[in-house]
């Protein structure tokens, strides 16, 4: 692999794309481990903001919008899971 | 030098949100670990969403990108705070290490009601002296 490949992959997106997936990584073991149910509910609120980064990013590299709108509709989405989550967690908590 | 603007602001915000899962791993606690994951995460998206509003520059990708900022500014604490509140609730234990729990004994456990005084010095709600 000559010098020019190596500085291919060295460009920025590719560093990106690499910390974002590490990061989606490092969140899905908390959601595996996480000793209660708030924790993996947490651990999954901050893998879906990672994955509106990934597409966010995606847009960079391919150079068309679409992936914007998708991030943008994924990010209403984790906010309605996240709060139906936590409206089912107190309403359990108030019924018991 | 818009390209410059747009590496840099990519790799700052990928480096927060890199930060906010190794936070959310090695964190000790649910609730600092959902401060790290909350607070870096969302300043993390919000430099990758204006990174991608200086490198696509278009008009619309730019609104759609500070729409969707917008949005995570606006959501993300009123998410975390559900959270937080539910957690306190079903009863997610503290660290050890924790010094004070300033919401000890100000909540009431079965109606979810905030009291400023201590609980025990309010009229107990199955006493109700007044109305009878």
């Amino acid at each position: 692999m000559s010098l020019q490949t190596w500085a291919s992959w060295l460009d920025p997106i590719n560093i990106v794309f690499a910390m974002l997936i590490l990061a989606m990584f490092l969140a899905f073991l908390r959601l595996a481990k996480g000793p209660s149910l708030p924790d993996r509910v947490v651990a999954f609120d901050l893998m879906t903001v990672t994955a509106a980064g990934i597409l966010a990013i995606d847009t960079i590299a391919i150079g068309h919008s679409v992936f914007l709108d998708a991030a943008i509709v994924l990010a209403l989405i984790s906010f309605l899971a996240t709060v139906a989550f936590a409206r089912y967690l107190e309403r359990s908590s108030r019924d018991e | 030098m818009n390209e410059l603007v747009g590496d840099v602001l990519m790799i700052v915000g990928a480096s927060f949100v890199l930060l906010a899962s190794v936070g959310i791993l090695r964190m000790p606690d649910l609730f600092t670990r959902m401060q790290t994951a909350t607070k870096a995460a969302t300043l993390g998206i919000t430099c990758i969403l204006l990174a991608v509003a200086f490198l696509m520059q278009d008009w619309s990708v730019g609104l759609r990108a500070t729409l969707a900022i917008m949005f995570f500014l606006l959501t993300a604490p009123v998410a975390a705070h559900m959270i937080g509140r539910a957690a306190y609730f079903v009863g997610v234990p503290l660290w050890s290490g924790t010094i004070t729990d300033e919401l000890r004994g100000h909540y009431d456990m079965r109606t979810h009601r905030l009291s400023a005084g201590p609980l025990d010095a309010r009229p107990s709600a199955t006493a109700k002296p007044s109305e009878n």
